[in-house]
C-alpha cells in the first residue's frame, strides 16, 4: 500500500520538499542542543518545562480526539463516519508520534531514554503515560492500516482488529487522562492540583482533535477526489461545540472555587495568567485571546446558520484550535511554574531555537500525515472509481 | 579484607553498593571506610575517579536510622549564610555563574542565563521560604533574617515518586539522593518538588567551576542534582560541609535517635518546618 506515497503531483512533491527542509533546519538546531544542553531554551531553574512539554500535552488531546469519530462508528454505527474513521486514526498516529518525538526534545539526556524501560517504575506516572501512549500509537498504526487495507481489498477487515478496536477506546481516554496525572498529582503545584484537570483535558482535546479533523477534511476535498462527507463534518461541528463548552465549563468551575476559597497558593497562579503578578504579565494578552476565541467559537458553533455555513466553518474552527492550543500549552504550563513554590515570579518565553525544533517536530507529524492521509484520500478514490 | 573488597565491588552494581555504604556500613566493617568512599564517588562518576586520593584517615562511618538537620536562625547571620554555600560549592563542584571562565580552557564559552543557575543551599527570606505562613505582622527581626533552605530529605518525597528511572531514591537512612549515571533529565521531579530545591544541569559546569574538588564527581549536563546531605562525607566520618561551615548554626544528626543532638534541640525549642501542610514530612527544621 505504501506505494501509493510514492506516486504523487507537483504539489504533493513540493509540499514533502518543505516540510523536509523545515525538518532538516531544525534537525541542525537540535544538534547544538544535543551537545551544549537545554540551555539554548528559555526554560530555567523556576520553569523547568517549556515550549516542547506544552506541545507535547497539546497534541496528546488532538491524538485524543481521534475517538470522537472511532466511538459513533464503532459503538454506535454511525455510518456518516464510516468515510472519516481512517483519518481520525491517522491523525491520532501522526499527533502521537510528534508527543513522543517532543518528550525526547525535551530529555537532558536523549541516550539514556531506554532508562524508562529497564528500570521501570510503577510509582512514576511518567512510566504509564509511556505505556499508554505508546499502546495508543501500537493499536492506531495496526488498526488504521489493516481497515485501510481491507477497504483497498474490498473484503472485511480481519476479525481480530475488532477488540483491538474497542480496546483503542479506553486507551484514547487513558492518554489524556495520564497526561492529566502528570500535573495534578505534585503537591506543590496549587494551580494544577485540581480534580478537574483531566476531565477539562479531555473536553479540550475533543475540541481541539475534531476541529482539526474538520480542517483536514476541507483540505482532502480540496486537494484529492475523495469527498469526506458534509454531513460527517457538521456532525464533527457538534461535537466541537459540546466538547469546547464543556472545556470553558470546566475552566469557570476551577475560577469559582479558586476564587471563593481565596487560597492563595491557588490563586496566584490564575491571578499571573489573566492580570500579571508583581508586575509581570507576558502572558496576559495570550491568555484573554484565547478566552475570546473560544468565545467566539461557541458562538459561532452553537448557532446552526454560522455553524452550518461551509465558508465560516473552517474559519471557528481554526479560532477554536488556535484559542485551545493557548490554553493548553502556554496557560497551562507556565500557569502551573509562575509564581514557583518559593512565590518567586521568573517569567518564561521560548527561544527561537526551542521555537525551531518544535516546528521541526511539526513538520515531521504533518510529513507523516500526509503520506497517511494521501494513502487513505487515494484507497477510497480506487475503490469508488 | 583486600579479597572481600574486590568482589563485593564486582558482585554489587555501583548503584546497590551506594545504598549499600548507606544502609549497612556496619556490614562491611568500619576498617573498610576508604573502600566506601572510593565507591561513592565511583557511583557519582565523573572524571574525578582517577585523581582519588589512596588512603584516608581511618574514621567511623556516620550512621543514622534517620538523618535530619536543624538550622538555628538565631546563629545564622550573613556572614555564616555566606561560609555555608561556599562550603558546599567547594565541596560538590557546583558551578558559579559569575565566575569568569579561563578563556583558554574554555574558549568562546556562551554568555550564561542566570535563571538556569545551580543551587544546593542557599539563601531565602520567612516570607519565600514559609510563603503559606506569610503574615503582616510578623516581627521585625523575622523579616530580615537570612533563611538557608536545601533538600528537606522528605520522608514522603514527592521527587522520589515522580522519578520514572529511580535515579532519585530514598536511602534507608533518609538521605534523598540521585544516581546522576541514571538521571534521563526529564525534570519530573523538579516539578515535583514542592520547595524548588531541584537544579538541572542546562550546560556544563565546568568553565563555572573555580577549582574542582577531585573528591567529588563534576555532573554531566542534562542531569537533574540537588543536597545530598554529604552522604560522601558521613561515610568518612565527617559532618555535612554546610555544618562545618555553619558555626553552630547547623547541627546535623538522626532524628529517630531520642538522645541525638537534633533530638535534643527539638525536645527544647519551637521548630518549624517547610510547608508541613502538604505531608511530604520534611526532615529540616528551623529553631524559631
Amino acid at each position: 500500500m505504501l506505494e501509493i506515497a510514492i506516486k504523487g503531483s507537483k504539489k504533493y512533491w513540493i509540499w514533502l520538499a518543505v516540510l523536509l527542509t523545515v525538518m532538516a533546519v531544525a534537525f541542525a538546531v537540535y544538534i547544538d542542543q544535543f551537545m551544549n544542553g537545554l540551555m539554548i531554551t528559555g526554560m530555567s531553574r523556576d520553569v523547568s518545562w517549556g515550549f516542547y512539554i506544552a506541545n507535547f500535552t497539546f497534541l496528546v488531546g488532538v491524538a485524543a480526539g481521534g475517538v470522537m469519530v472511532v466511538i459513533p462508528y464503532y459503538l454506535h454505527d454511525y455510518e456518516r463516519f464510516h468515510r472519516i474513521t481512517i483519518l481520525g486514526e491517522f491523525l491520532a498516529v501522526a499527533s502521537l508520534i510528534m508527543c513522543l518525538m517532543f518528550i525526547v526534545a525535551d530529555l537532558g539526556q536523549p541516550v539514556r531514554m531506554l532508562n524508562v524501560l529497564l528500570y521501570p517504575t510503577p510509582n512514576s506516572m511518567l512510566f504509564w503515560d509511556m505505556c499508554v501512549l505508546n499502546g495508543y500509537l501500537f493499536l492506531n498504526i495496526v488498526i488504521g492500516w489493516k481497515v485501510l487495507e481491507a477497504e483497498r481489498n474490498q473484503v472485511k477487515p480481519p476479525a481480530w482488529t475488532k477488540p483491538l478496536i474497542y480496546l483503542s477506546i479506553p486507551f484514547a481516554i487513558g492518554i489524556h487522562t495520564v497526561t492529566a496525572y502528570l500535573y495534578c498529582g505534585l503537591p506543590g503545584r496549587g494551580f494544577w492540583l485540581t480534580a478537574i484537570l483531566a476531565p477539562r483535558f479531555l473536553a479540550s482535546a475533543f475540541a481541539a482533535g475534531p476541529s482539526f479533523l474538520i480542517l483536514l477534511c476541507y483540505l482532502v476535498r480540496k486537494f484529492t477526489k475523495f469527498d469526506p462527507g458534509w454531513e460527517a463534518i457538521q456532525t464533527l461541528s457538534k461535537i466541537v461545540c459540546y466538547a469546547l463548552i464543556a472545556n470553558v465549563f470546566f475552566f469557570f468551575c476551577e475560577v469559582f472555587v479558586v476564587f471563593y476559597s481565596k487560597i492563595p497558593g491557588h490563586m496566584t497562579h490564575i491571578q499571573y495568567l489573566f492580570f500579571g503578578l508583581h508586575g509581570h504579565n507576558a502572558l496576559v494578552p495570550w491568555m484573554w485571546t484565547s478566552m475570546i476565541l473560544m468565545f467566539i467559537g461557541i458562538g459561532l458553533l452553537v448557532v446552526p446558520a454560522f455553524r452550518n455555513n461551509q465558508t465560516l466553518l473552517p474559519f471557528t474552527c481554526i479560532m477554536i484550535f488556535i484559542g485551545t492550543w493557548i490554553d493548553k500549552s502556554l496557560g497551562m504550563i507556565s500557569g502551573g511554574f509562575v509564581p514557583n513554590p518559593l512565590h518567586h515570579v521568573t517569567e518564561y518565553a521560548p527561544t527561537v531555537p526551542e521555537v525551531v525544533i518544535s516546528l521541526g517536530v511539526l513538520a515531521t507529524g504533518l510529513l507523516i500525515l500526509t503520506v497517511l492521509f494521501k494513502l487513505a484520500a487515494t484507497v477510497k478514490e480506487e475503490v469508488r472509481g | 579484607m583486600k579479597n572481600k573488597r574486590e568482589n563485593f565491588l564486582n558482585k554489587s552494581s555501583r548503584r546497590g553498593f551506594l545504598k549499600a555504604a548507606g544502609i549497612s556500613a556496619a556490614a562491611i566493617g568500619i576498617g573498610a571506610a576508604p573502600a566506601i568512599k572510593a565507591v561513592s564517588i565511583a557511583s557519582g562518576g565523573g572524571d574525578a575517579v582517577s585523581n582519588m586520593p589512596v588512603t584516608t584517615p581511618k574514621a567511623e562511618v556516620l550512621k543514622a536510622k534517620r538523618w535530619g538537620m536543624v538550622i538555628d536562625t538565631s546563629k545564622i547571620t550573613d556572614e555564616v549564610v555566606e561560609g555555608v554555600v561556599a562550603a558546599c560549592r567547594n565541596a560538590h563542584n557546583i558551578p558559579d555563574f559569575d565566575h569568569k571562565p579561563d578563556e583558554k580552557k574554555y574558549p568562546n564559552t556562551r554568555p550564561v542565563n542566570k535563571t538556569q543557575e545551580i543551587k544546593w543551599i542557599w539563601e531565602e527570606h520567612y516570607k519565600y521560604a514559609f510563603p503559606e505562613m506569610e503574615d503582616e505582622f510578623l516581627a521585625d527581626k523575622f523579616k530580615s533574617l537570612p533563611f538557608l533552605v536545601t533538600c528537606n530529605h522528605c520522608k514522603n518525597a514527592p521527587c522520589v515518586q515522580a522519578c520514572p528511572t529511580k535515579a532519585t531514591f530514598k536511602r534507608e537512612d533518609g538521605i534523598v539522593i540521585m544516581d546522576f549515571h541514571r538521571c534521563i533529565g526529564c525534570r519530573f521531579c523538579m516539578a515535583a518538588c514542592p520547595y524548588g530545591s531541584r537544579s538541572f544541569n542546562f550546560r556544563d559546569a565546568r568553565p563555572f567551576i573555580e577549582k574542582i574538588n577531585p573528591e567529588f564527581p563534576v555532573r554531566s549536563k542534562g542531569v537533574v542534582e540537588k543536597c545530598n546531605l554529604c552522604a560522601e562525607r558521613l561515610e568518612r566520618g565527617l559532618q555535612p560541609a554546610c555544618v562545618e561551615a555553619s558555626e553552630g548554626g547547623i547541627v546535623v544528626g538522626d532524628l529517630e535517635d531520642p538522645e541525638s543532638e537534633v533530638r535534643a534541640l527539638l525536645k527544647e525549642n519551637y521548630a518549624i518546618r517547610r510547608k508541613q501542610e502538604l505531608g511530604t514530612e520534611p526532615s529540616v527544621y528551623y529553631i524559631m
